[in-house]
Formats: structure tokens, sequence, C-alpha cells
């Protein structure tokens, strides 16, 4: 079966290129979404494949690279299109073509009607093939083409409504941001190329070998430059602080796009990156502080930004970038496992939040169109009591609004919890480690919070929307809710495969699968790291904590938004500075587009009228001018008479041979 | 035999041609000058030939009469071409090169 890894990205592959070249001729839903739903299930069956191949081998074989083709072989560089299968991608391509595959069955339901059904399918099939490239890729450029690919499919889907001015200025900042990001993965790239040939003859981009060559990579030095080179790549895939912005931006785009793309997969390619560049990062300290810090502080910055927002989507999309942040902290105090389970359990959760909200705001904007209203179908405020009309899409929901906030017995609690006990206890950043938990643990409960916020105020209480289309709010059809019922099942169950020791139920079988993959890297941290040993109390102590803070902001929803619904009127009204602040995230873009888009704006007008029309074209028109001038004297002999240049002829013979005869 | 009669004669031809093809509008007319610059050559090859003894200028001649056989084709049908279009054999209207 390992063999036939090359067969996952492929799938996808046909799908796009069969919908996109014939999809338009097709013209019919039900052959276009099950061709590009199919790929996706044969690409799902044969990860299956692999994953149960590779759990029946002994730990330290589960490494395979399968070479397609050669592709670059030039002096000592070498790339080839090459796959690598190991426990962590594994995992990804799992997740990929796992939730993959039920995104797209729900895109069916969802996206029924459109005008282009074909191309949002052609789209969604590339984007997976990226996504699966970028994930199995055995050296840092055919990742690389993946990570581009991810991002190019992320750009053409957000603006896929694209005669909406909002969705393409939206699929614009996504790319142009991306391409920051970018730009640090490749010079980090060569950095890491060059050092390790130039100094040890070790040329080398292939992972495997990579990991073999670290043990000649310095502590620190040229490593932290290079690792905080991929980290810009990180922030701008994975949308960190600062390249954070277009995510929530990006929900112009379709709401399985949102749930796929900028909540499950595209967006963890940075969380991948450095877990399978652990082995480099371990050896940059500073890099490892660095990643932390921006890791919790994006996650409490922008779950503060998720309390105020009314559109629905905006909620999830700041939650994704909180949750991110956490991923990011897991990476940076070395819980690489922990990260990465966290990533899973990410992907079910949200993608089941992103995907009911998809299903709410359908059922809204079908009710909506049919009173020939013009509300928004995503304001929340708009929204409330659809439990009743609801109950399989609040159901789900609620459960996975459970696991993300928190709750014991759900998936994002084995997860989160993790992710903060190891921000206490970790080795690396010494007197820090009390902030980063805090931090987290105040981002936990403000998710808590917001995330409550949001059910109370789409779910419960009275029905908000306009009374006259009220009776034609439904629930969705089965085609959406079958996804929506798999991605509760998986946000409940999903992280009994990871549990803590400390609860002693399970084996901890995520983290023993992970090992080793993480060997390595736990390995280096140790040469310079002590690790002290806090003792199970302490564990317990943060565990009870974390459930208290989660219990806690769920409390303050339930006040604020079901007891008592006057209190955030009133509290808005009391500090109308700080809620307008909030309202307007922070006046995070105003900021940028004052310190780097009117800037460049303002270049680029004096490039444009200034610098090309005056001196470029000043002297591409000037030679012209020249030219035209004297060509003007010397056109005058072509008169277009015919004897006038037999004439000329005549006398030209003429001429040569009276020089011949009298020279 | 006096050969100097014979090329002035050819000299004479070839320069009523010439002038002829300078000085003429009508496109049949310059054409026949041509014509007749050609036979002055055909003469003046014929003339050296027999004073020569040297068979090779009235090979030439064959040549040219071949030659001169095309372009007269050529030539004609060129013209009705541009007569159908122009409704004139006159080459002042043949200024399509000019800007």
């Amino acid at each position: 079966m390992l063999e036939y890894v090359w067969l996952i990205p492929l799938f996808p592959l046909i799908g796009a290129v069969f919908n996109g070249l014939l999809g338009k001729k097709i013209k019919n839903e039900a052959i276009i979404g099950g061709i590009g739903t199919a790929m996706m299930v044969c690409s799902f069956i044969v990860s299956c494949g692999i994953l149960l191949q590779l759990v029946g081998m002994p730990a330290e074989e589960r490494v395979f690279q399968k070479v397609v083709f050669s592709w670059i072989h030039a002096g000592n560089f070498t790339a080839d299109m090459a796959f690598l299968v190991d426990p962590l991608s594994t995992v990804m391509i799992m997740v990929v073509t796992g939730v993959g595959a039920l995104i797209h069955l729900y895109s069916i339901g969802y996206m029924h009607g459109e005008e282009g059904f074909y191309r949002y399918f052609s789209y969604l099939n590339l984007f997976a093939m990226s996504m699966l490239l970028l994930v199995l890729g055995a050296n840092m450029l055919v990742m690389f083409i993946g990570w581009e690919g991810v991002g190019l499919c992320s750009y053409l889907l957000i603006g896929y409504y694209f005669h909406k001015k909002s969705a393409g200025d939206a699929a614009k900042k996504a790319f142009v941001m991306n391409r920051v990001g970018d730009f640090g993965f490749l010079i980090g790239m060569f950095t890491l190329y060059w050092w390790l040939g130039s100094n040890h003859n070790v040329w080398t981009i292939n992972f495997v070998e990579l990991k073999t060559a670290s043990n000649l990579l310095p502590y620190g030095g040229v490593v932290t430059l290079a690792t905080l080179c991929f980290f810009l790549g990180a922030t701008g895939k994975s949308a960190q602080i600062p390249l954070y912005t277009w995510l929530p931006d990006a929900m112009e785009g379709p709401t399985p796009v949102s749930a796929l793309i900028h909540a499950a997969t595209m967006v963890t390619a940075g969380v991948y990156m450095i877990g399978r560049m652990s082995f480099v990062f371990v050896k940059a300290p500073e890099t490892m502080m660095v990643v932390a810090i921006i890791g919790a502080a994006t996650a409490i910055f922008a779950a503060t930004i998720g309390t105020a927002q009314n559109d629905i989507k905006r909620v999830l999309a700041y939650s994704t970038v909180s949750q991110l942040g956490f991923m990011f902290l897991a990476m940076g105090v070395g819980a690489f496992t922990a990260g990465i389970f966290h990533l899973m359990t990410h992907a079910f959760f949200k993608a089941c939040l992103f995907l009911g909200s998809g299903s709410v705001i359908h059922a809204m904007h079908h009710a909506l169109h049919h009173g020939h209203l013009h509300d928004d179908p995503q304001d929340m405020r708009n929204m409330g009591g659809l439990r009743k009309v609801m109950p399989i899409t609040f159901v789900t929901f609620l459960v996975s609004t459970i696991a993300i906030a928190g709750i014991p017995g759900f998936s994002g609690f084995f997860s989160k919890d993790e992710i903060l006990w190891q921000a206490f206890s970790n080795p690396f950043h010494g007197g820090l480690n009390v902030f980063l938990w805090g931090t987290g643990a105040v981002a936990a409960c403000f998710t808590a919070f917001y995330m409550f916020r949001l059910v109370f105020m789409t779910f419960f209480g009275e029905c908000r929307i306009n009374p006259k289309v009220k009776d034609h709010l439904h629930e969705s059809p089965l085609v959406i809710t079958i996804p929506l019922m798999v991605l509760g099942f998986l946000a409940v169950v999903g992280g009994y495969i990871g549990m803590p020791k400390l609860l002693g139920m399970l084996p901890n079988y995520f983290e023993h699968w992970l090992e080793p993959v993480f060997e390595t890297a736990n390995g280096y941290a140790h040469t310079y790291v002590h690790v002290e040993e806090y003792g199970h109390a302490w564990e317990w102590g943060l565990m009870g904590a974390s459930v208290v803070i989660a219990v806690f902001g769920i409390s303050i929803a339930y006040v604020l938004y079901i007891a008592s619904p006057s209190i955030p009127a009133r509290f808005t009204a009391a500090f109308p500075a700080l809620h307008r602040a909030v309202f307007n995230k922070w006046y995070i873009d105003e900021l940028y587009d004052f310190l780097f888009v009117n800037p460049c704006k303002a270049i680029g007008t004096f490039l444009w009228k200034g610098f090309d029309v005056v001196v470029i074209d000043g002297i591409v028109d000037g030679t012209a001018y020249v030219v035209r001038g004297f060509s003007g004297v010397l056109r005058n002999i072509q008169t277009g008479y015919v004897h006038n240049y037999a004439l000329t002829m005549a006398l030209g013979v003429v001429v040569i041979i009276a020089f011949y005869i009298f020279h | 035999m006096e050969l100097n009669y014979y090329l002035i004669l050819s000299a004479i031809l070839f320069s009523i041609g010439t002038l002829g093809v300078l000085v003429r509008r009508n496109a049949i007319v310059i054409f026949m000058c041509v014509e007749m610059m050609l036979n002055a050559v055909n003469l003046t090859f014929i003339a050296l030939s027999k004073y020569l003894g040297n068979m090779d200028g009235q090979i030439f001649v064959f040549f040219v009469m071949t030659v001169a056989a095309a372009e007269a084709a050529v030539g004609l049908a060129l013209m009705i071409a541009f007569y159908k279009n122009r409704e004139s054999i006159d080459v002042e209207d043949i200024t399509l090169m000019k800007l």
C-alpha cells in the first residue's frame, strides 16, 4: 500500500482537471459534486490503507519515501518529486482527506444552484491536491509547491463571488499577505541548504536527510536566522501576529471553504511545517521563545476581538486565529505532539462549527430570500431561538462548542489542557512559563465566553428574525447534516486517542504514535535544558484550573446573554471607547493601512505618475520622435511612382558603368 | 563585316527602350519598351557571336527569349488583375507603397 501513496494527491487532481475542463458542459450538479466527493473518498481509502499498514509496522521503521520521478538534478542539488510517509504525514493526510471528503459532500448541498458550481468543485479538488502535496512532500521544494498551491486555491475560493468587490479585495489581501510569509519560507530554505552545504558539504533539502544531518547544526546563530524565516512563513500561512488580518476577511468565501481551508487544513500548514522541522527549531532557543510568545499573544488577542463581533463567521474566524495561536504556543514550548494533537481535534470541531454556521446561514438565507428581505443572514442579531427549528445543527454545534471551550470528556479539553500544562511545565522558557500559561488560560476563558455567546445568540432566546419569514426557517437537508453529525461525533471522541497519562484510563496512543517523529528534537532539547519534574499534584491542579476557567467563561456568557440580556448594552454604554476598539478589531487594519498599505500606494503612485509617465515614457517616446523626424525627411524620396524608381535605377546603372569606363 | 553598325543600332534601340520606360505612363507601353530593351541586347549578342565566331552568344539569346516570354505572361496577368481593380493601367495610379 505504501507504494501507492502517489495516488492520494492524484485522485483530487483528476477531479480538479475533470470538473475544470468538462464541468461547464456537464452542468449536472450530481455528477460534478459526486465526482469531486468520490475522488476525496478514494484518497481517504488509500490513506486508511497506509495508516493500517503503518500501524502494523515496528515503530522505528515507520518512515517510507516514494520517489515518483526525478525532478531536478543539478550539480549538488537534488530535488525529486518524492513523498514521505511517516506518522506525522499520516495524521495529516487522514485529517485532510477525511474532513475534506465530508466537506466536499456538504458542499453539494450548500452550493446547490450556485452559478459556477463546477468551478467551485474544481478549485476545491485542486486545493485538496495541493494540501496533500504539502503534507506528503519529502523535501522542502515539494512542500513549497503545495504551500503555494494552497495559497492559490485559497485566493481563488475567497474570491469565488468575484462580482462582490469585498470578496475580490479579501482574496487579494490573503494572497499578498501570504506572499510575505512565502518569502520567509524561501529564505529559510536557502539559508539552511547553503549553510549545511558550504560548511559540512551536506547539500540536501530532503527532510529525512536533513534530520540525519541536523546534529551538524549549531545551537542558535544561523539556525535562529533560518528558523525565524521559516516562522515568518508560518505566520503568513497560519494567520498569526503580525500577518493574521487576512483570515477574518477570508470569510467572504463560501462557508464550506472557510471550514476546509480557513479552519481545518490550510491554516494549520504552518504548525505542520514547524512539526516537520522540529529538529531544526529546537536547536534555536530564541526562535522557540518567539514562537511561544507570538502564539500566546495571538491566542489572547484574537480571542478578545472575537467577543465583540456580530457576524457568526467572523467570530469563528477569530476563534480559528486564536486556536492556531494555541498550536503555536505548543510548538514554541516544545510540545510538538500536543500541538499536532490540537491541530487534529481543532480540525474536527472547528470544521463542524463552520459547517454548522453554514447550515444556519443556509437556512437564514433561504428564509430571508423567500420574504424578499435584505437583512444580513450572517448577523447573529437577526438569529436566536434556532434550536427548535434546526435540531441536528444545534446539537452538533453545541457539542463542538463544548469541545472548543474545553469541558472534560470532549476532544478539545484533552488537547488544550495538554498545551496549557506543557506551557506551564516545559523546560525551555524558565520564568516566562507562568506568563505563557496565564495568557493561554485567559485566552481559553475568552474562548469559552465568545463561543457560548455565539451559541446563545444563535440558538437560544427569542427568534429575532423578521416575523414575516419566521415560518420559512427549516433544518438543512441530509447531505448537509450527515457531515455535521460525523464531525460532531469526532469532536467528542477524537480526543480519546490522546488522553493524558494522568487520567490513566487509556494510554496516550497519539503521543506514542508521533514519538519517532519528534524523538530527534526532544533529544536535542535535553542537551541544553534541564527538565524540571512537577508532581502530579501540579498537573491535577492546573487541569482543575482550566476546567474552572472554562466553566467561568460559559457562566459569564450565560449571565450576559440568557439570564440578563440587558447587561451587554449597559456595558457597552459604560465603556464606549473600549467597545469601539474591540468591535473595530483594535484598529489593526487601519494601523496596517497607515504603516504599510498607504506608503506602498504612495510609492506606487509616485513611480507611476512620476517615474513611469515622465522618465520612462519620455525616453521611449523621445526615441520615437527623433526617428520619425529623420524618416520624415527621407520619406520624400519614396514617391510611389514606378518611373521615378526606374529613373533612379537607370541613373545608378549609368553612374556605375561610367565609373568602370573612366576609372 | 562592319560590327559597329549593329552595335550602334542596338544602342539606339536600347536607349529608346529605356527612355520609354522612364517617361511613358501606360503600363503596356512600358512593357513593350522593356521588350525592346531586351531585343536590343539580343541584337548585340548575335552581332558579337557572328563577329567572334563563337556560338555562346546565340545560345544566350534563346535564354533571353524564354525569359521574355515568361515575363510577358506574368506581366500581362498583373496588368489584367490591376485593371480589374482600378479600371486603369496607368502607373501613376499604382502608388500604394506611398505613405
